[in-house]
């Protein structure tokens, strides 16, 4: 038996046979005087597997994201059937005798050279393509066929360098039962993902696609981070306890789902649920959710070959406020595009700073076209539920009376069209640049509310990467400067009459609840899955108490102290 | 031979899903289609081939189709391009 340790990514316990979603080793050897109808037989034979594989895995896109997703598998499928490229590997068979991984390749890169000395980008990204179906064809012709989500059809764990948004969002989670990565953090996108799946993950476990093997036993220990490989009999043991422990645990939590999230001393705070799509918000319901706290609306705009519509996106958001019912807030980020996200289609320059670039309501206010055609969808849906809408990255007062300006704008012209639009929608902005937290008192006169990002608010306050491990030691949500920032927030709001909210990871972190709830806030946006645990924490917290030492925890000088002072506060 | 010019008037220019929906329909006739763009002529049942045109909004393209059903093809691809609002 061997141990790794990660990062606790999804809560649970996973026990499972490894499935390895690693590239196979591709390599192969080029042989001469072969016999050209065998091998085009081959060919033809590895063309068709490859074929039935991608059906498989388009009809399971289609299912899970979309016909829009599903659309690049229909470009994959075209290439397999593509004369230009068979016939010159056929022809190619013929005249030199080779082997067919040879012609295959050779006639490949013919082609994906030809598409990336193209000046235009799209194009360029075409060679992707090229290169994927080659790849699936030679790994048939090897018989080392590639591994797939959409393949998986036994209860597994997945284990991989890191997940693609497309490869979790492929994941069936009747057969996978958790995953874990080599790299990656709380914040990263698999985590993310893994927590609104409600499977188990340990990311960042830096080794485990060297260590494990396809079909090794593994238990995934979302809850501390461990990954055992091959474990023995009574550790299996052990864990199959644990196991049944957690589950008991969740049959407590769940029932508090449609109970107030109260505290000890009987205050009222919001507990509402961080979202990246409209099939998210079944979620967000199952787990007691009071709302939508933050909507990314990214996804929309991502994956794609063109910008969204403004029918797609009032569809979207439709089906967002429906779904979550007319009463509950559902607060809208616009678009956030730029850093770590980027639109391939929109042909964005590269940055040597995207953190510190082009990004959210700069690039928003520069394209108001893009801008414009999203406000109108949301002023459109918003006559189906309690809309909010927010801002992000908004550095400065000017940024957002320009952004609402323009949304007031919309708002006068579609009511011009004699459409429909609720009178109803508080705007805020989020709060994730240092300047704007600073001043949040001058902001406050001007915003509906507040919600601290602190995913972006502490990597700018520690000028620390959070994608760059070797600086991650300095992402401490507890940290001092970050938590007098956020008290500075929430008391500048409460001054106003407003409201403060806080959407980033921190909002669920059992460790951050007391000290938020000491700070004032109001409302807490978390992953759906930390809802009814933050709900059961709550319960045995007060608020006011906390609240008395609320002079003494913003003045401690390390994270640590703070961490220390408030454990023994709460516990005693 | 039969032919038909089209003037592209997509946003994006002939993109992975309209390029995608000439593609297939081209592959549902026995006839030799082709497409001409810039002096260039591509065989239109090739995705490759269609791509590698590059073909920006306000281009003029020409559908050529030549075989037994060159008259249904042709008609075929020009609903397509009318139905995926790709160009007129």
């Amino acid at each position: 038996m061997s141990q790794l340790t990660g990062i606790a990514a999804s809560n649970g316990i996973a026990i499972a046979k490894a499935y390895l979603l690693e590239t196979p080793d591709l390599t192969f050897e080029t042989k001469k005087d072969q016999n050209p109808e065998e091998e085009i037989q081959r060919l033809e034979a590895a063309i068709e597997k490859s074929k039935s594989e991608l059906e498989k895995i388009k009809a399971h896109a289609k299912e899970k994201m979309g016909d829009e997703h599903a659309e690049i598998f229909s470009a994959h499928l075209l290439v397999l059937d593509d004369p230009e490229l068979i016939q010159p590997i056929e022809d190619k068979i013929k005249s030199d005798q080779v082997n067919a991984e040879a012609a295959l390749d050779e006639t490949a890169n013919m082609f994906i050279t030809m598409f990336e000395n193209m000046d235009n980008e799209y194009m360029r990204e075409r060679a992707a393509d090229i290169r994927d179906v080659t790849k699936r064809i030679l790994a048939h012709l090897l018989e080392r066929p590639f591994p797939n989500p959409a393949l998986i059809d036994e209860e597994v764990v997945v284990v991989a360098q890191d997940l693609t948004p497309s490869d979790t969002a492929q994941l069936n989670k009747q057969f996978v039962k958790g995953f874990t990565t080599d790299i990656g953090g709380r914040t990263s996108h698999s985590a993310i993902m893994a927590r609104s799946l409600e499977i188990p993950a340990v990311v960042g476990a830096k080794e485990v696609t060297q260590t494990i093997n396809d079909g090794d036993m593994v238990i995934i220990d979302g809850l501390d981070g461990t990954v055992l490989i091959n474990p023995d009999d009574s550790e299996r043991k052990a864990y199959e306890q644990k196991q049944a422990q957690f589950e008991e645990q969740k049959a407590e939590w769940a029932k508090l789902k449609d109970e107030p999230s109260v505290t000890a001393d009987d205050k009222r705070v919001e507990l509402v649920a961080n979202i990246g799509t409209p099939d998210d918000v079944e979620g967000v319901l199952r787990n007691g959710g009071e709302g939508v706290g933050l909507y990314r609306t990214e996804f929309l705009y991502m994956g794609k070959s063109s910008l969204p519509t403004e029918e797609e996106q009032y569809d979207a958001y439709k089906a967002v406020l429906e779904g979550v019912g007319s009463d509950k807030p559902v607060v809208v980020r616009t678009l956030d595009i730029g850093g770590d996200k980027e639109l391939d289609y929109l042909d964005l320059p590269k940055e040597l700073n995207p953190f510190l670039g082009f990004r959210a309501i700069r690039f928003c206010l520069e394209r108001d076209d893009i801008f414009r055609t999203q406000l109108r969808a949301l002023l459109r849906a918003s006559v189906y539920g309690n809309l909010k809408i927010m801002f992000p990255m908004v550095a400065t007062i000017d940024e957002f009376k320009q952004a609402k300006a323009i949304l007031l704008e919309e708002k006068d012209n579609l009511k011009q069209e004699g459409k429909e639009v609720s009178d109803d929608i508080e705007v805020g902005i989020m709060v994730e640049i240092p300047s704007t937290a600073v001043i949040a008192r001058q902001f406050a006169k001007e915003v509906d509310f507040f919600s601290i990002g602190t995913n972006d608010l502490i990597q700018y306050t520690m000028a620390a990467d959070r994608m760059n491990e070797k600086v991650s030691y300095l992402y401490q949500p507890y940290h001092p400067a970050i938590l007098n920032l956020v008290s500075n927030v929430i008391e500048a709001a409460h001054a106003e009459g407003k409201w403060a909210g806080m959407c980033g990871e921190m909002a669920g972190d059992p460790i951050a609840i007391p000290i938020l709830l000491g700070l004032g806030l109001d409302e807490f946006s978390m992953s759906a899955t930390s809802i009814l645990p933050a709900r059961s924490q709550l319960l045995k917290l007060s608020k006011e108490e906390i609240s008395s030492y609320k002079d003494e925890i913003l003045s401690k000088s390390t994270a640590e102290e703070v961490v220390e002072f408030v454990k023994n506060i709460t516990e005693s | 031979m039969v032919e038909k010019t089209f003037k592209i008037t997509a946003a994006e220019g002939v993109h992975a899903r309209p390029a995608t929906l000439l593609v297939q329909n081209a592959g549902k006739f026995n006839s030799d289609i082709n497409m001409v763009y810039n002096e260039k002529s591509v065989n239109l049942k090739s995705i490759m081939g269609i791509m590698s045109l590059g073909i920006p909004t306000g281009a003029e393209v020409k559908i050529t189709a030549e075989g037994n059903d060159e008259e249904d093809a042709i008609n075929a691809l020009a609903d397509v391009m009318k139905n995926e609002n790709l160009g007129e």
